[in-house]
């Protein structure tokens, strides 16, 4: 990586001496020779054998395909495409691509691919999309450089191509015992045409050796020595040090501030106005400061003073939200959104048990350890050459870094260079790049490379937060107990109009498709705080108000909650056959019987306490959690344990995934019980983690995971087994107490933990 | 104001503002990017640091504080080629998520070993709660505490089993 910044700067300062940025020339130097996505984007032969050739002079190592090469001493180096924000797809992906190919992992390093999308296929990683989304094509990878090696193993070995297969980084012929190592056949394997991509053979899943294993993440060794890997850990020579402050009523413009005084401070290059283009998602006004240390900039933000024009900030006032839903929940919401059967009906059957509720939860912030940064290093061309700019990015989507330096900076994609840096958590947070548009604007006018970094203060005050919201709730059980009609109104947020990310319900809501007589509605209340993806955003929410008024509903039916759940889901049955993203009620049964089973409902418990179960379909993921709780007379919250069935299909990283639901449970309890953002005049109140609590160590519970791996495709694990966990809890805590939880979080009930 | 001290057993030296926190000394002047800024106030743990021998967040530290002292990092552990055991038990068992406050979590544990070699499940909560990890790998953190707890005494008796990283939960019908 050093080798690679150090080739980087050098091509730089050519271009400052008035060359032409070339762009092919920074990858040439990266030891990563620019082909087209050999696979996914086809490039013709030729193109493609001069650049192997190319490639094989400059690194000793020949390519495969875009993404595999291999060195004559046998290792192996596999590219990860997509953003790592804990997420475990920098290990994962490539297993796939070695398994088909029949390496030996120990051969194998990984490395983060440049941002090169005509090479790579689309970069970024959200909705747990990324297993779904490319477990073919990796596989596809990995088999064609497999079908090459064979090739050239057939050509050298002097035997038929059909009696040889790959193993341990070998190609080897099984009737004879005769083999030969990658290394060997890597010179000669590159030089075969590609294989065709339809008549590839695949491995079978039961002759897997890799997927389905425990592998330790790739970068782990780094990780635990220290080694500078982050977004935030980015150094590069003649590197300034920024801070950008912005109004803390979102969205206020800079009337002026006290920039003279600030410039005269210790360790002070430099401070200016910058205004923005109103856009949250790109640069909003603000006041930069520049200078030779991080802390100097820090410390001299303490003395900013700004006066701000907040006519068009945002105005909101969480109370006020909170009054105006509740006024709401009385009526039906404003748009529908489902009108099956006759629910009204069955609600006023006297047969009937009807009965009502208005869940609520908050907005919360993302914090994301690492806090926003971003580095950047904008050159002005000479001697009529371009603009160059150079970006080091934590970042989802790295892709979209074009895009707004684009539209904000002017720049052509072959002007700017990004690198993917780790990133040290992102939830959905690191989306958006706003942060890389203050960090190039800055640059850009010290006309020098600046890392900008985020005081947590920043980060947990101008957050793309997790919507709050709120659901008035009705359902009709009969006289046999069970649920005949459900109707929800959903209270929801617009920005500009437009429904936020998590702020929407959808007529497939369960269990409003497994029944006859439902209705949903919705109110959208427009709001000026800016609102993104969390962690499952929208199912995290309406699993909670779902699946804990279902648990009232089988309650007011006197119906266990298992036999209610599984009754609800009835015959197995696809409601969009081949659709992932569509209900199985089949492998919903399955992994609400499992959960159930493995947390011994159904059993003698400890005295005090109280099992809460719940289910939850998201990103393709069928979940089902029970959590044992106690509560004290003080309300201290003890979970004892939580036990989580799901169905993902294949695990790819067995590792990962345990990693993966684990990380999802302590989240989504960490952020229930004392999590909430709430604003006044447009301002987050909250600042640092003194009054944004994150759950420590004493307090987490055993975490039993149990998967059941079906023959479905395999799909994502970020997020799913975040939502069926706050109802989980809320239904054991009523178990436990007799106390229902109908708001979120728990410490505004008086609870601790 | 020159002040000095020893930064994983070499000598240095640093004319930086002696306000300065030690984290951002270590991480600006001496290039030392393990150390990770995460909250600014003491209450993350992702800077922990030891300091003659004591585990403490240095984000809120002035380095002038340190002056005559020993500190070392998270690159003053191990390296890749010679790791401390907490650092193998890291990668053995894979306890990172995202990584970034690992650096820390492997400080305050040295730290919780020094001190009590043997630890209990609940002993390991009580040493580790000054330190976050957002992503939730808390029960991994805890396993690798005590799997080195269980390398280093030899006669080491748990009052809890470790908690459940192990395949035998996992089902596959």
């Amino acid at each position: 990586m050093n080798q690679l910044l150090t080739s980087i700067q050098q091509i730089l300062r050519q271009n400052s001496q008035g060359q032409a940025i070339d762009r092919r020339q920074f990858l040439k130097l990266a030891g990563v020779a620019g082909t087209s996505l050999l696979l996914i984007a086809p490039s013709s032969d030729n193109q493609a054998a001069n650049i192997n050739a190319d490639n094989a002079s400059t690194v000793g190592a020949v390519e495969l395909n875009a993404f595999v090469s291999i060195a004559s001493d046998g290792k192996i180096t596999i590219y990860s495409s997509n953003p790592e924000m804990g997420q475990g797809i920098k290990t994962a992906l490539p297993m796939i691509i070695a398994e088909e190919l029949g390496a030996d992992w120990t051969d194998v390093e990984v490395l983060q691919s440049p941002v090169d999308s005509a090479r790579f296929g689309r970069h970024g990683a959200g909705g747990s999309t990324t297993i779904p989304r490319t477990f073919d094509q990796m596989r596809q990878l990995g088999a064609s450089a497999r079908e090459m090696l064979l090739i050239a193993g057939a050509i050298s070995m002097e035997l038929p191509k059909n009696e040889l297969v790959t193993r341990l980084s070998q190609v080897v012929h099984p009737p004879t015992g005769n083999f030969m190592r990658f290394g060997q056949l890597a010179a000669l394997a590159a030089k075969q045409p590609l294989p065709n991509a339809k008549t590839l053979a695949y491995k079978k899943a039961e002759d897997y050796t890799l997927i389905g294993t425990s592998v330790t993440g790739v970068d782990n060794l780094e990780i635990t020595t220290g080694a500078a890997l982050f977004g935030i850990d980015t150094q590069i020579p003649d590197m300034l040090y920024a801070i950008y402050h912005k109004c803390p009523a979102i969205g206020g413009k800079v009337i002026n501030a006290n920039i003279d005084q600030i410039k005269k401070l210790p360790g002070i290059k430099d401070a200016f106005i910058l205004k923005g283009n109103d856009n949250v998602r790109e640069l909003l006004d603000g006041v930069a400061i520049v200078g030779s240390n991080t802390w100097a900039v820090f410390k001299a933000q303490q003395q900013l003073v700004v006066e701000w024009d907040e006519a068009d900030a945002s105005k909101d006032n969480w109370p006020a939200m909170v009054k105006q839903a509740e006024a709401l929940a009385k009526t039906t919401g404003a748009t529908t959104v489902l009108d099956k059967g006759k629910p009204e009906k069955q609600f006023t059957d006297p047969e009937n048990t009807t009965l009502e509720a208005f869940y609520e939860y908050p907005f919360v912030a993302h914090l994301c350890l690492e806090p926003m940064n971003c580095t950047a290093s904008y050159q002005t061309g000479t001697a009529g050459g371009k603009d160059t700019l150079e970006l080091w990015i934590p970042t989802q989507a790295p892709e979209r870094a074009y895009q707004v330096t684009q539209g904000l900076f002017d720049l052509d994609n072959d002007q700017v260079l990004i690198h993917q840096m780790r990133l040290g958590g992102s939830f959905g947070r690191r989306i958006y790049n706003e942060y890389v548009c203050e960090a190039t604007a800055i640059s850009k006018r010290m006309n020098a490379p600046v890392k900008l970094t985020w005081r947590r203060e920043d980060d947990i005050q101008h957050d793309f937060y997790r919507v709050g919201g709120f659901q008035a709730v009705k359902g009709a059980i009969n006289s046999n107990g069970q649920l005949v009609a459900f109707k929800d109104h959903f209270i929801g947020m617009l920005n500009n109009g437009k429904a936020v990310s998590g702020s929407r319900i959808h007529a497939t809501e369960f269990p409003a498709q497994n029944i006859r007589h439902a209705h949903i509605s919705k109110t959208m209340l427009e709001i000026g705080t800016p609102c993104g993806p969390w962690r499952a955003p929208g199912s995290n929410t309406s699993a909670f108000v779902i699946q804990s008024f279902l648990h009232e509903l089988a309650l007011a039916g006197k119906r266990d909650h298992l036999d209610f759940l599984l009754e609800l889901m009835g015959e197995p049955r696809w409601f969009e056959s081949g659709n992932i993203r569509s209900l199985n009620t089949g492998r919903a049964s399955a992994v609400i019987r499992l959960a159930a089973e493995k947390a011994g409902w159904g059993g003698k418990l400890a005295a005090g306490h109280g099992l809460g179960l719940a289910f939850y379909f998201s990103h393709a993921a069928h979940v089902a959690e029970v959590a044992e709780v106690s509560v004290d007379s003080a309300k201290k919250l003890t979970v004892h344990k939580v036990t989580v069935a799901v169905d993902v299909g294949p695990i790819i990283n067995m590792s990962g995934a345990l990693s993966q639901v684990s990380g999802a449970v302590i989240d989504g309890l960490s952020t229930m019980m004392g999590q909430k953002i709430t604003m006044q005049q447009g301002r987050i109140e909250q600042s640092n983690l003194h009054d944004y609590k994150v759950l420590r160590m004493p307090s987490v519970p055993i975490i039993n995971t149990h998967f059941i791996q079906s023959k479905y495709p395999p799909t994502g694990l970020g997020e799913p087994a975040l939502p069926p966990l706050a109802p989980a809890i809320g239904n054991a805590i009523f178990a436990a107490t007799g106390e229902r939880v109908r708001k979120m979080p728990l410490a505004e009930l008086g609870y601790t933990i | 104001m020159t002040i000095e001290f020893t930064l994983n057993g070499k000598p240095v030296s640093t004319d930086d503002d002696p306000a300065t926190p030690l984290l951002w000394v270590v991480r600006g002047s001496f290039k030392l990017k393990g150390s990770k800024f995460g909250c600014g106030m003491g209450l993350c743990g992702a800077c922990t640091m030891h300091i003659d021998g004591a585990a403490v967040k240095t984000c809120i530290l002035p380095v002038a504080s340190v002056a005559g002292k020993e500190i070392t990092t998270i690159e003053g552990m191990g390296s890749a080629d010679n790791m401390h055991p907490l650092q193998q038990a890291w990668v053995e068992i894979s306890v990172p998520q995202c990584g970034y406050c690992q650096s820390g979590q492997i400080m305050a544990a040295a730290s919780l070993l020094k001190n009590n070699p043997a630890p209990t499940a609940a002993d390991v909560d009580a040493g580790m709660a000054g330190n976050i990890c957002r992503c939730g790998c808390y029960p991994r953190i805890k396993q690798a505490i005590l799997n080195v707890a269980r390398l280093n005494v030899a006669q080491l008796k748990l009052d809890e089993p470790a908690l459940a990283y192990n395949a035998s939960d996992e089902v596959t019908p």
